[in-house]
């Protein structure tokens, strides 16, 4: 079992009600896809912000990954909608 | 082929001066024969947009412009790049983002620049929200299919 810090942003963070938490993760969950099937079992908010997992984008320690990459010696971890910077 | 440049990346919520940064890229040197500048500016959509709100990943922003504004160092010979995000409130006819590209000939500044935005739209992690002026606090601006075909050019 490890902790990672979980940050959240623009309307997952609204919808979550959440900013950033750290998280024990369970031995089971070693995947992005994996965490967000986690969190959507927490709260209807959480179901709610995780309900469109296809819209999301994940970030480890600042970079983005795609939702199957491993979440082993993962410090941070992100979720957000598509960027629409510039 | 000489070595490529190292970029100047700065994510703030200030406003910034582009006369400045261009001379930046300029002064004092002989070899440059091309600057390149473009702004975006946030648009007041036909009257009805007060300011947006700029959410942005502080660290994660300034790696991503960085990687982004490296990969454009390698691709064109440039002899000089900034690249300014801001972040925060910022109104109707306020400037966003600047990239300022520097070279000698006019092609690599143009197509640094061009790189630059559309792999920034898609890959930098910032998040717009619109403030109308009427219903105040409006929503989250929906990611553009054009940006990802705009960024699928450069493959």
């Amino acid at each position: 079992m490890s902790t990672i810090k979980v940050r959240y942003f623009a309307w997952l963070r609204e919808r979550t009600g959440t900013a950033e938490e750290a998280i024990e993760l369970p031995d089971n969950v070693n995947t992005p896809a994996a965490l967000m099937e986690w969190l959507k079992q927490r709260d209807e908010a959480y179901a709610y912000a995780f309900e469109e997992t296809d819209a999301i984008r994940t970030a480890i320690d600042h970079e983005h990954v795609e939702h199957d990459h491993p979440l082993t010696g993962a410090r941070e971890i992100a979720f957000f909608p598509p960027m629409t910077g510039g | 082929m000489t070595a490529p440049i190292t970029p100047k990346v700065i994510v703030q919520a200030e406003n910034f001066d582009v006369s400045l940064e261009e001379r930046e890229l300029r002064e004092g040197r002989l070899d440059v024969g091309a600057v390149l500048s473009f702004t975006g500016i946030c648009r007041d959509e036909g009257g009805l947009l007060e300011a947006l709100e700029l959410e942005h990943y502080p660290g994660m922003a300034e790696a991503e412009l960085t990687r982004i504004a490296v990969e454009a160092c390698k691709r064109w010979p440039l002899t000089g790049l900034t690249v300014i995000h801001r972040f925060g409130k910022i109104k109707s006819g306020e400037n966003i983002v600047l990239v300022v590209a520097a070279s000698a000939h006019r092609r690599a500044a143009f197509n640094a620049a061009d790189f630059l935005m559309d792999f920034l739209k898609t890959r930098a992690p910032f998040w717009k929200k619109e403030h109308f002026k009427q219903d105040g606090e409006g929503s989250w601006v929906a990611a553009k299919e054009k940006d990802d075909e705009d960024a699928a050019r450069w493959n």
